[in-house]
């Protein structure tokens, strides 16, 4: 089921959550909507399940238009950041609330939720309350009752945004797992970078209530189309008055063509990359390498050490 | 955001203004219009007969002495049961919630089968000179036990919001238990402490059942505003009646207005 | 540190456990000593003498009526209160408490006005049962809202958009999601204005007429008794009095250890 989001534009009061925004997320695939806080991302995932009304715009969901339907009819599966659990039912009661409102036969509802609690490996939880399982526990729930009704497409609000770096880290991979198994069109709102690029097929970056930036996840790393997006997909620093990426940076202790003596000015080391501060021209740049060629250069703070971009220098316009 | 669809909001809607309406709204109209049905003078007439002033006087009297126990002990308590362990703690703390369950004239029966003359405590005390029971003191018990938890369920969450932190600071800074309840525990509660007294003062006002029972009634000597209103209203002296009325009620909203105001946040409704 | 406070906290128990048991604990054990001062059997004619026995169906009959429609009208009002946005709303929130501030005599003289023998809008419930119900609505309206109030007011809306999002309409959330979650604060506030009817005294004295056997409460039984000189039929009906609300707050303890653990 594709997603089609036509002219959109929200304003809560006099603040512009989303500005004439238009989006494509292809059938099967894992769109991720990347901002930063006040982009519009959340608003633009709550217009499409319809839990908000855009001011102007069309939604259509599978090819048709579902503007005006409420989010009961829209078929879409929401996974809250908070995860919105019914704090008074047990886990199982939890997910099988979507097939018990479709009235399904109670030998069905029972299979299938089953078989969703072995999926997100919960089954030994079922008959326990929302307040006894952990965060990461708490989202696998929330997915499960999510993808009990097989919704046509599953939209994800922040889903790990509440969790601990390492849950988040796991729980990004099992993700992706299982949409590869499952193929439901899925978005999902995140403003980690790094989640969007590890899980996504197709990232819309967002700022402002308007569309940065649309790709695969390399694309636009490497091609940003503006210094914003390029800032905030990645590392950055300035050499010569352009924006750089640190790795893109190699270090010598010779002199080569194109490139320019800097000071160090202090070594970091962190497990497997190291980062060099430096100084040029007064200016302050720093550099990403990996430990092993920082050993072999063997830098101290006041040596001088040749610099150069490894690619064509990106001339852009911000 | 869940919107409740329009015909079932103003279903509601309606249903429930219309219930406060008809409870709340045109009682208290009705009687503001009978109040002054013949203009402002009969009122004031009325409200400074001698009766009258003796009552005022007489429930300014009683209402002050137990506002002012009920916050000595409100405060202590609050500190005892949010600051220290003891056994029988938590049997304290339901206690102090006990007087809102009684009947007011329980209280009053109570307080009489104790300290009325007839009684061994009551009768040694009245020929020791105190009397309590168809006089003021009595009038003060019942009054304090009606309101006694009030100022101690104001002041006890905040009290155990903030913490010992700071006190506990000015301890090592020093400071003496009764410098530091002062200088440092009072002013961090003033707002909760303002809040019931508030409630107190106006449950105090208009206490009615509990001081009917173990005031006698006496006109001019043991009557308060309250009592006066029923006594008025039995002798078909309905102006008066209703002007001690409304006078109450607009105390009433004035400490609902002023509690309001500083009711402190998250502490009790 | 502790040592400098040793003596206080005790010493302030003791003051505080004085004051209570001179005060409180003390009289209500006498009423107690009272009842049963000539056997059970003394306590018992008592309690089941006509009058008396009349008076406790009433106020326990009518004290049911009334927690049933607070419980309705209580949880609407809350509901209004906290979901619905009209001019006027802020006012209609500090008017709730007036029946916690106003003097229950003041209240009963109010109801008499407007619905007894000279009301304007024709409306004479004085004299008879509804009387006394009407002036019970009056006393237990905050109870039901206030407890409900702040539960509705902290409730993840999510939980109700879930619900939406997973198909569920308007009125199946408002079974399945709000209403369970509402539903521990809903019955404290019940058993609240239960125990608040039950005790109630000025509010029925005028609009009732006090009539024996038709509308004359337990807690105006009392009175009659007590001006009498019947202490022991008062404290008879008085313990029982006490005994219904004994029960009702260990109900609402019931409830409060039930939401502890499910919450």
């Amino acid at each position: 089921m594709s997603i089609i989001a036509r002219n959109v534009t929200k304003r809560f009061g006099a603040f512009t959550a989303l500005d004439d925004v238009t989006i494509e997320v292809a059938t099967g695939s894992l769109t991720a909507l990347l901002g930063p806080s006040g982009s519009g991302k959340s608003t633009l995932l709550r217009v499409i399940a319809g839990l908000d009304t855009p001011d102007t715009g069309t939604v259509e969901i599978g090819g048709s238009d579902a503007t005006r339907l409420p989010p009961q009819r829209r078929d879409v599966g929401f996974v809250f950041q908070h995860y919105a659990p019914f704090k008074h039912m047990t886990v199982a009661r939890n997910v099988a609330f979507g097939l018990s409102i479709r009235k399904r036969p109670k030998a069905e509802i029972r299979g299938r939720v089953q078989e969703l609690l072995e999926l997100v490996h919960l089954e030994k939880f079922a008959d326990r309350y929302p307040a006894q399982l952990s965060g990461g526990q708490r989202q696998r729930m929330a997915l499960a009752r999510a993808l009990a009704v097989e919704p046509r497409v599953l939209l994800l609000d922040e889903p790990f945004g509440a969790l601990d770096a390492q849950v988040r880290k796991e729980l990004r991979i099992w993700l992706r797992r299982l949409h590869d198994d499952l193929h439901v069109t899925t978005v999902i709102v995140t403003h980690d970078q790094e989640e969007a690029m590890e899980v996504a097929d197709e990232v819309v970056v967002m700022s402002d209530g308007t569309v940065a930036q649309v790709g695969a996840p390399q694309d636009i790393y490497d091609n940003p189309v503006n210094d914003w997006v390029m800032t905030f997909l990645g590392p950055v620093t300035n050499l010569k008055g352009a924006l750089i990426r640190p790795h893109d940076l190699v270090l010598s202790a010779d002199s080569t063509a194109e490139s320019i003596p800097a000071t160090v000015v202090g070594v970091t080391r962190l497990g497997f990359e190291t980062r060099i501060a430096l100084t040029y021209e007064g200016q302050e740049l720093w550099a990403q390498v990996t430990s092993e060629v920082a050993d072999q250069l063997g830098l101290a703070p006041g040596s001088t050490v040749y610099v150069r971009h490894r690619g064509p220098v990106m001339q852009v316009t911000s | 955001m869940a919107e409740t669809p329009t015909a079932a909001r103003w279903s509601i809607r309606v249903v429930v203004l219309g219930y406060l309406l008809v409870l709340l709204v045109l009682p208290l109209a009705l009687v503001v219009r009978r109040t002054f049905a013949h203009g402002i003078s009969p009122v004031f007439d009325a409200l400074t007969t001698s009766a009258a002033a003796h009552a005022f006087q007489i429930t300014a009297t009683v209402a002050g002495v137990a506002v002012v126990a009920n916050t000595i002990f409100g405060v202590g308590v609050a500190l005892l049961l949010v600051r220290h362990r003891f056994p029988g703690r938590r049997l304290l703390d339901a206690v102090i919630d006990l007087p809102v369950a009684v009947s007011p004239v329980v209280v009053g029966l109570a307080l009489t089968l104790i300290y009325g003359s007839r009684e061994p405590i009551g009768g040694w005390l009245t020929r020791n000179g105190l009397q309590i029971i168809f006089s003021l003191p009595g009038m003060v018990l019942a009054t304090i036990f009606v309101g006694m938890p009030l100022v101690v369920r104001a002041v006890a969450p905040v009290l155990e919001e903030i913490g010992d932190e700071q006190e506990q600071a000015a301890y090592t800074l020093g400071a003496s238990a009764w410098q530091t309840f002062r200088r440092i525990t009072l002013p961090s509660i003033r707002g909760a402490l303002a809040y019931g007294v508030v409630l107190a003062l106006a449950r105090s006002l208009g206490e009615y059942g509990a001081v009917a029972v173990v005031s006698g009634r006496i006109v001019g000597q043991t009557q308060t505003i309250t009592l006066f209103v029923e006594e008025r209203f039995d002798n078909f002296d309905q102006s008066a009646a209703y002007s001690a009325a409304f006078a109450l009620a607009v105390v009433a909203v004035l400490s609902l207005v002023i509690a309001r105001r500083i009711r402190p946040a998250g502490g009790t409704a | 540190m502790v040592r400098r406070r040793q003596w206080g906290a005790p010493l302030g128990l003791g003051l505080a456990l004085i004051y209570l048991s001179l005060i409180v604990l003390i009289p209500l054990g006498a009423v107690v000593w009272k009842s049963q001062s000539g056997g059970f059997s003394e306590f018992w004619n008592s309690l089941t003498s006509a009058q008396s026995w009349a008076a406790l169906k009433l106020t326990i009959y009518s004290s049911l009526i009334v927690a049933a429609i607070n419980l309705v009208m209580g949880t609407l009002i809350a509901w209004v209160l906290v979901r619905d946005r009209f001019p006027g709303a802020g006012i209609v929130d500090v008017l709730i408490d007036l029946p916690f501030a106003l003097p229950t005599i003041v209240a009963g003289l109010v109801l008499l006005a407007l619905y007894g023998p000279n009301s304007p809008v024709h409306v004479n419930i004085a004299y008879a049962k509804i009387g006394v119900v009407a002036a019970l609505l009056f006393v237990t309206l905050p109870f039901v809202v206030r407890t409900v109030q702040p539960v509705l007011a902290e409730l993840d809306t999510e939980m109700e958009e879930a619900a939406a999002s997973l198909g569920a309409s308007q009125w199946a959330t408002a079974r399945r999601i709000i209403l369970p979650n509402l539903l521990p604060a809903m019955l404290a506030g019940t058993a609240l204005a239960f125990a608040r009817a039950v005790s109630e005294f000025g509010s029925t004295v005028l609009i009732s007429g006090n009539l024996p056997f038709k509308t004359e409460v337990a807690a105006v039984n009392i009175f009659n008794q007590i001006e009498t000189d019947n202490t022991l039929g008062a404290a008879a009906l008085s313990t029982a009095l006490l005994v219904i609300a004994l029960v009702v707050m260990l109900l609402l303890e019931v409830v409060r250890r039930w939401v502890a653990r499910h919450g």
